[in-house]
């Protein structure tokens, strides 16, 4: 059940989480624009690990990030069952690359704490925690998530 | 109310778009008008130009605009009736005046402020060259439009001094000639107040001496208004001198009695002219002998055009590329479904695949157009810029009329200005230094245009002193950029130019400024999925090959295997296709294999492993190699897997998706929905033989 | 009445200019680019109670375009306005000898526009 605190200061805003390995994530829904069932990417050479390569969205070229290699998590396999995010940062178009997507919350901004140290390697990507009865969600900073494009040309 | 703005707001971006237009057949006609090929018809082009410009600017009040162009039309006028020749220096005052009308109309419609300091030399200049008569400042009344219909047009603001005007008026033969009509006139009278028509009938001829087109009769008329007598004569404003007006003094008996006539109109009617019978029916001469004489340059007559906003055309293509993926993609399907057996489905899909070609094409062919008016921006940069460093340079163009996409002649106004400035700034001796080698005192600056072998290729060349080798390497190892003792070939040395932080701008000139390096102008030229290659000879100049593709669409490729992968290799670079032998694997030292084509060896290069996709082959026997061929000839063997077939594909863009990536030119989407990749075989042949240079590290 | 207008000027914002101007005031425009246009569409129209021509334009100019119309029979009589960017005493003169029935200056008076209009063609 969302625990809704009446606030003076806090507005409401919905979040989509979703799983990346065993930890539970969560977007800004406004920020979110479809969400897919796997395909294939294409690769790109030379790109970095979290790079899956690109998907074709309807007649578009789109990137597909695995949010999993790209937080530094354990190696997985990639299964037909993950899903893609579809997110909009900035003027680019990216899909994330997850497991599985949980639920949509409706929550009050004064309910998101701080980012502690993570432990792991994924506190750069971290914007904020949001602690629901013994869920620990992590809000995502999309900014660190999706890296900045291209402009390498040598 | 505001709805009446939006029209007005309309016309005045489409007066903005005619002054575009305007323009460049202002530079066209001044060209012209420098060339041997100018003719009477030239200036006259070149004069309605201006006045155009000049009459639409005045129509939304755009003041500085407006002086300028008035000005600049009065010179013109001069020079059309007769009176002023124009010589070299007249001629630079006019190309300098067209150059800031330029600037004139870009800030007016950008609505910003427009510094004294822009036209004041120009119209010093200009004004010298006009005769004694000064000419007044344009008087002009801002267009104000006010549609409220239920306004009486025509009351103005009367001083209420009511009075009686009496006068006679008397039509002559011409006021009738002239398209105009006493009743027409009277009835403009009646809405100054009350009026009352009176024929004078005593003067009426005989029947026989009635000339259709002459009125004998003259009229006392006499009006009721608040109006002075000025305003009652305003009203014969367009017929004075066509008719004899005389004012009677109030109290006076010369007024006759009215005499009980019928209404004013029946008699008016049968002594309007009647067809036929007055002058002499002049020959009519069909339209076109009365055109005047055509300008030798160019045909007259325009074509018909519609103006389309550029969204639309944006919206068309990208639908017209959906089309064709999905007629990929059915054809694919169908053959999967095994139902392409049937001859009749077989037909249509060939059919379809053709009409979608046809359509595909045709919507390409909208959004090109020629480069001609990129080229006369270049015409400005060169003036500009020569003048800026005190050298005289002239501009030679080819191929005007060679189309390209609207989008690339857009994206290349830049990078172009850059290398045409570098040419006049460094490549360019001084004359002196010219003129002692043997040159001509004038620089030369070529642009040229074509379509060569389905791309289109852009040539910057100057006739200057050409690249400085020793010194370009000496530059590049001292800011680091190579190593000391690596040896390099003339080309690759040429090529340092394009490295990042590379800059040959010794002083700080006028122009260079920031010292724009050619990295950025190649960066440009590759967002466009094009390339660009220097050649140089030492003493007579420097080339610039700018090479792009000629739709950013549509392109025919070869689908090959590469690593388990499904890539394109633009059809255009591939020269031949054949099969590795024992015999033609020529090993060179540890890492590197060359592969003999008759008498020719071409370095081998593993794509999968250039790719990334997979680590470098061991044996390259019974392989297929595709040879490819630069732009600068450079060529070598790509080894691939297997060749899938050829086929045109749709070019998606990766620039905004992702960015550069190198040896990929753009994506494309299969048949089987799947992105494959464009590659770039230009960047994979200079990459796989440059031995300075491997794949950078990706920012994390 | 709805007054029939034929408008021959090269500048296409001149002529959105008077159709916007004249279709306001509940007149039927026509427009034509330049003289033999205008000629063409002359003859291919019912005849229009008055005519508007620019004096600069390619091809042929105002001054052979009326004075190709007032050539026909059918339009000896039509009522023609001039466009025109002079003043003072050369306008009159011109535009009488261009056989024009009078005149607008150019940056033009809508309300004059009209008036000019309404008045010459009746």
């Amino acid at each position: 059940m969302d625990q809704k605190t009446p606030s003076q200061t806090g507005r409401e805003i919905e979040l989509l989480s979703f799983k990346v390995n065993d930890q539970e994530y969560s977007l800004n829904i406004m920020s979110v624009r479809e969400i897919r069932g796997w395909s294939k990417a294409t690769p790109l050479p030379h790109s970095p690990p979290y790079m899956q390569g690109v998907i074709n969205l309807r007649g578009s070229v789109l990137p597909i990030v695995d949010l999993s290699i790209r937080f530094g998590l354990a190696e997985r396999e990639v299964s037909p069952r993950d899903v893609i995010i579809v997110v909009n940062v900035d003027e680019q178009t990216v899909g994330l690359l997850v497991d599985a997507v949980v639920d949509i919350l409706s929550i009050n901004t004064d309910a998101i704490d701080p980012p502690p140290e993570m432990g792991d390697n994924t506190t750069r990507f971290v914007d904020g925690l949001i602690i629901q009865n013994d869920r620990m969600i992590r809000l995502l900073s999309l900014k660190a998530a999706v890296p900045a494009k291209e402009t390498n040309v040598a | 109310m505001t709805d009446q703005l939006d029209p007005l707001a309309e016309i005045k971006a489409s007066f903005f778009i005619e002054c575009d237009e305007l323009l460049e057949a202002l530079q066209d006609g001044l060209e012209t008008m420098d060339s041997p090929e100018r003719s009477a018809e030239t200036i006259n082009v070149v004069f309605r130009a201006v006045h155009s410009i000049k009459g639409g600017a005045g129509a939304f009040g755009l003041n500085d605009l407006v002086n300028f162009a008035h000005c600049y039309e009065s010179v013109l006028d001069n020079v059309r009736s007769g009176l002023l020749e124009p010589n070299t220096e007249i001629m630079r005052t006019f190309f300098q005046a067209g150059d800031i009308l330029q600037d004139l109309v870009r800030l007016s419609r950008d609505e910003l402020p427009i510094e004294p300091s822009l036209t004041a030399a120009t119209l010093t200049d200009l004004e010298a060259l006009l005769s004694d008569e000064v000419e007044e400042t344009v008087e002009f009344a801002p267009l104000v439009l006010s549609f409220d219909l239920d306004e009486d047009f025509g009351l103005d603001d009367a001083a209420p001094k009511p009075a009686q005007h009496s006068f006679t008026f008397q039509a002559s033969a011409e006021l009738y000639a002239s398209g105009n009509e006493p009743a027409k006139l009277f009835r403009a009278l009646t809405e100054l107040g009350t009026v009352t028509c009176t024929p004078d009938l005593t003067k009426l001829p005989n029947l026989s001496e009635l000339a259709n087109a002459e009125c004998f009769i003259p009229w006392h008329i006499s009006v009721d208004t608040d109006r002075t007598f000025e305003d009652v004569l305003e009203v014969f404003d367009f017929v004075d001198g066509l008719c004899t007006i005389e004012q009677i003094a109030p109290q006076t008996d010369a007024l006759l009695p009215p005499i009980d006539l019928p209404d004013v109109a029946n008699i008016a009617e049968p002594i309007a002219p009647a067809p036929g019978h007055i002058e002499e029916a002049t020959d009519v001469k069909p339209a076109e002998q009365l055109s005047t004489e055509p300008d030798s340059k160019k045909v007259a007559a325009p074509k018909a055009t519609v103006r389309v906003d550029v969204d639309r055309i944006d919206r068309l293509v990208n639908l017209v590329g959906e089309l064709v993926i999905n007629q990929s993609m059915l054809s694919q399907s169908i053959v999967s479904a095994q139902a392409a057996n049937s001859t009749e489905v077989e037909t249509g899909l060939e059919e379809f695949m053709r009409l979608t070609r046809d359509i595909q094409d045709s919507v390409m062919m909208i959004r090109a157009q020629p480069v001609k008016s990129l080229f006369q921006r270049m015409s400005r940069i060169v003036r500009e810029s020569s003048a800026a460093v005190k050298k005289s340079v002239k501009l030679i163009t080819e191929g005007d009329d060679t189309e390209v996409d609207k989008t690339v002649i857009e994206r290349l106004a830049d990078p172009l200005t850059h290398m045409i400035r570098n040419a006049v700034d460094h490549g360019l001796e001084a004359a002196e230094t010219r003129v002692a080698n043997g040159k001509a005192e004038q620089g030369v600056v070529r642009l040229r245009a074509a379509h060569r072998s389905g791309r289109v290729v852009i040539e910057v060349s100057d006739d200057g002193r050409g690249i400085n080798r020793d010194r370009v390497k000496q530059i590049a190892i001292d800011k680091g950029l190579i190593p000391e003792n690596v040896l390099l070939s003339d080309t690759e040395i040429d090529n340092l130019l394009f490295m990042p932080g590379f800059s040959t701008a010794a002083e700080v000139s006028n122009l260079s400024g920031r010292g724009v390096g050619m990295d950025v102008v190649r960066s440009a030229i590759q967002s466009l999925g094009g390339r660009i290659t220097i050649t140089s000879v030492p003493g007579q100049g420097t080339t610039f090959s700018i090479s792009l593709p000629l739709t950013l669409a549509v392109l025919d490729g070869m689908v090959i295997d590469v690593a388990g992968q499904s890539v394109v290799m633009p059809l255009a670079a591939i020269s031949e296709t054949m099969m590795l032998g024992p015999d033609e694997l020529k090993p060179l030292g540890a890492n590197s294999m060359l592969v003999q084509v008759r008498e020719r060896f071409l370095p081998l290069i593993d794509l999968a492993e250039k790719l990334g996709f997979s680590p470098k082959r061991t044996d390259f026997k019974n392989c297929i190699a595709l040879l490819i061929a630069n732009d600068d000839g450079q060529e070598a063997a790509i080894v691939i897997d297997a060749i899938q077939d050829q086929r045109q594909v749709v070019i998606k863009g990766l620039q905004d998706a992702y960015g550069n990536i190198p040896g990929v030119a753009a994506a494309t989407i299969l048949g089987d929905g799947k992105i494959a990749l464009i590659l770039d075989p230009g960047d994979i042949v200079v990459r796989g033989i440059d031995h300075t240079d491997t794949a950078q590290p990706q920012s994390a | 009445m709805s007054l029939s207008i034929l408008a021959v000027d090269d500048s296409k914002t001149m002529r959105d200019m008077i159709a916007l101007t004249l279709n306001a005031a509940g007149m039927t425009t026509t427009l034509a680019e330049d003289g033999v246009h205008g000629v063409e569409t002359l003859e291919a129209m019912e005849p229009p109670d008055a005519i508007i021509s620019d004096i600069n334009m390619p091809r042929l100019d105002g001054f052979g375009f009326i004075e190709a119309v007032r050539a026909r029979e059918a339009f000896k009589g039509t009522p023609i306005l001039v466009l025109t960017t002079e003043s003072g005493a050369d306008l009159k003169a011109r535009a009488r000898s261009a056989g024009a029935s009078g005149w607008i200056v150019k940056p033009f008076d809508p309300e004059k526009l009209v008036r000019a209009l309404k008045m010459v063609a009746g």
